[in-house]
């Protein structure tokens, strides 16, 4: 595929997944493979309050020339998503500013055309399947996620990737470093035929844009604008502080206690009973959903937190 | 010179490094925190010399800094957001005491409601406390100011402390290459601190700062720290061609960007200019007489460089980032004050506030904002000021309020 104007266009990616994953790394990782490459690069992670297995993403911008943009990509030319239950999330924001000429690269053993059709992506989706040893192979799952990430963009040669990774890692150690290169370099392999895929943007123009729906923001009493919380849960009444807006609801009837959830969980939050049906610890639970994305036959559906009239079960 | 990736936190720790500090008194808050992690470890591996000390609260490490400020050495600390507001006090004490050392502020929207993202509400209420600010929009910047604001602030004409403000999570967690000085170099544009007659010793009692009674004294002492801010900018415009010839890049009080011939300026501090520049070049694209004017100095207030950059212009948009709650934006008002009755002063001057607690500034908020100022260049007339908000955010807000258990039609009970 032929590129763009090189001089004035520019690499926006983003990456998607979840605290915990490495997004900030893998974001370092290809900021700096383009560095070594002689581009313009600014890396950042986005994050707040956030906690262990809540979205979060991380992002570069990679130029020939002096990067003026800051902040949050809207218009991104790749998107990476390491955690393919964020797909469906809209909260997570995958798809913001994705349009056909973007390409999403998504880790998961689900076909392309699945996501297509399931998430109205674009044409441009790559899947990376998850290698054979799941379980231990996701610990490296920030660098798998570079590894491709440079591939697809076309800009990166092996060398710069592996150089890159020996950089941002240094402090892990030798033997970390040697299995985190090993899995970069192997994503980095896999996606040769993708290999240009990603076209920098050029972004937009001063000629040809909408005007900011701005509003004039009018006067509301303060019984209506002071920012106070009258629903029924607040943190004062939560042991853990309160996290959730929306919780996770197990319909038992649905359930075949096949126990993923109780797995999955980040917080450790879902036990199950004596009868093997999972039980959710509202006090610890973070209102993730990893549960509802997960659960394989749909048993759990969130309910928000002011809909619940008996407050703390 | 090395070029890397740095964050503008992990540049702040590099300016304190290279700038040879003696003293850090040290209090976490985000986003600072990494500075004085990173210094911490560099002391730990022993790559650098230099005392840390944990305070109890950043009242505390303020008075510390000044204490330790006044017995000579050189001395470096960071704060952010409800920390800085916290040591408002010392503040003010420490810069009586006319005792130089440079802090770094990150900034960070301030409470209520709490926010972790930035704006300048919490250093522009550090502006009227003796500190000099130098704003920067850039890692880069942050680096290069902190090595500036130490010959700042130790110049016999200025004395006084200076803070030096990069932007919470555009800067602090955002990496950009950055060139690291050699430390010789540095070394030689920044000698070690003479402190002259700033010796105050445990076993030489002296009084740090006497009590005065009666306003005639106090007009005296705190006039005579206002002049020596006011030296600080033609003291500041020479060290930043100095520190030219050394490094290579040059810093005045403003920057301008493709403002000479432009005749609409957008006026605004931190690194949000830097995206305000983008937009200057997207529209210069689309044929627009558009360009920059981005103070590095909130104070001493850059008022003869303002009237020179913007004489003649036909309107002039100020984006302030901070709001002073029952008048608007602070950057606006003190620009309008310095450009009163002066010759060519620009006749629409319009005042937008935008990027509160992090908000963001898109491409096309500039675009709007050069569209709505041209149209009050051309009706004569400078609109009322604008808050960058959208109907988007307005059914967002909405959204929160539902959660909250509250609505325009459902106000909040009565107890």
């Amino acid at each position: 595929m032929p590129k763009q104007d090189i001089i004035n266009s520019m690499y926006r990616v983003r990456f998607h997944g979840r605290g915990g994953q490495g997004m900030k790394t893998a974001s370092r990782v290809l900021g700096k493979a383009f560095f070594l490459e002689g581009f313009e690069v600014q890396d950042a992670p986005r994050y707040g309050a956030e906690r262990r297995g809540a979205p979060i993403f991380a992002y570069v911008r990679a130029s020939r020339k002096a990067i003026n943009e800051r902040g949050i990509i809207r218009r991104p030319d790749l998107v990476v998503v390491a955690d393919d239950s964020l797909v469906d999330i809209p909260a997570a924001g995958v798809s913001q500013g994705v349009s056909t000429a973007t390409v999403v690269l998504i880790y998961s053993n689900h076909e392309p055309g699945t996501w297509k059709q399931r998430c109205s992506l674009p044409e441009n989706v790559v899947t990376l399947p998850f290698p054979e040893d799941t379980q231990h192979e996701h610990r490296f799952i920030s660098t798998i996620c570079a590894g491709a990430a440079a591939r697809l963009s076309g800009a990166i040669s092996r060398d710069c990737l592996k150089e890159a990774v020996q950089e941002e890692l240094a402090d892990l150690g030798e033997e970390m470093v040697q299995a985190n290169l090993s899995r970069a370099l192997h994503a980095y392999d896999l996606m040769a035929p993708y290999s240009n895929l990603v076209v920098a943007g050029a972004g937009e123009t001063g000629e040809t844009f909408s005007k900011p729906d701005w509003i004039e923001l009018p006067f509301e009493p303060a019984r209506v604008s002071a920012p106070s919380i009258h629903a029924v849960l607040t943190s004062e009444k939560v042991a853990t502080g309160l996290w959730r807006t929306m919780r996770p609801v197990i319909d038992d009837s649905l359930c075949q206690r096949c126990g993923l959830c109780n797995s999955l969980c980040p917080e450790g939050a879902i036990s199950l009973d004596t009868a093997g049906f999972p039980q959710i610890d509202y006090v610890h639970c973070k209102g993730c959903m990893i549960c509802v994305a997960e659960c394989p036959t749909h048993a759990i559906h969130t309910l928000p937190e002011h809909e619940t009239e008996k407050g703390l079960e | 010179m090395k070029r890397t990736l740095l964050t503008g936190n992990a540049a702040a720790a590099w300016g304190m490094r290279l700038a040879g500090v003696d003293y850090l008194p040290a209090f976490p808050i985000t986003p600072q925190t990494e500075i004085i992690e990173t210094v911490a470890r560099w002391i730990d591996t022993g790559e650098i010399d230099c005392r840390m000390v944990t305070l109890e609260s950043e009242h505390s490490m303020i008075t510390a800094a000044g204490a330790a400020a006044a017995t000579g050495v050189r001395v470096f600390s960071a704060t952010s957001s409800q920390g800085l507001l916290y040591g408002m006090e010392m503040l003010y004490t420490v810069a009586g005491w006319r005792a130089p050392f440079v802090l770094v502020n990150v900034s960070r929207g301030l409470s209520s409601p709490i926010t972790l993202e930035p704006d300048h509400n919490d250093i522009f209420a550090a502006r009227d406390s003796g500190f000099l600010q130098i704003h920067c929009a850039t890692c880069q910047e942050v680096l290069d100011s902190i090595i500036l604001a130490y010959r700042l602030a130790e110049d016999e004409r200025v004395r006084l402390p200076v803070i030096v403000n990069l932007d919470g999570f555009y800067l602090s967690f955002t990496r950009e290459p950055v060139e690291i000085p050699k430390s010789e170099t540095v070394a030689r544009f920044l000698p070690p601190f003479d402190p002259g007659n700033v010796r105050f010793r445990a076993s030489e009692p002296v009084s740090q700062a006497v009590a005065v009674l009666g306003g005639g004294p106090y007009s005296y002492f705190r006039y005579q720290a206002h002049l020596a801010a006011m030296n600080a900018t033609s003291v500041f415009e020479e060290i930043g061609k100095e520190f030219e010839e050394f490094f290579g890049r040059g810093y005045g009080s403003l920057e301008t960007y493709r403002s000479d011939d432009a005749e609409l300026v957008f006026v605004m501090l931190g690194s949000f200019a830097t995206k305000a520049k983008d937009a200057v070049d997207r529209l210069r694209a689309a044929g627009q007489a558009v360009g920059l004017v981005r103070p590095r100095l909130l104070r001493p207030f850059p008022a003869d460089a303002f009237r020179q950059a913007l004489a003649g212009k036909k309107g002039v948009a100020v984006i302030d980032q901070n709001l002073s709650a029952g008048s608007g934006g602070i950057l606006h008002r003190e620009l309008t004050a310095a450009l009163y009755g002066q010759p060519e002063t620009p006749p629409v001057l319009a005042s937008f506030i935008g990027g509160l607690g992090g908000r963001n500034i898109g491409p096309e908020d500039f675009f709007g904002i050069a569209a709505e100022t041209s149209q009050a260049i051309a009706a004569g007339k400078t609109p009322p000021p604008r808050l960058l908000f959208s109907e988007g955010e307005l059914k967002d807000v909405r959204q929160l309020q539902a959660i909250a258990g509250i609505s325009p039609e459902k106000p909040g009970r009565d107890a």
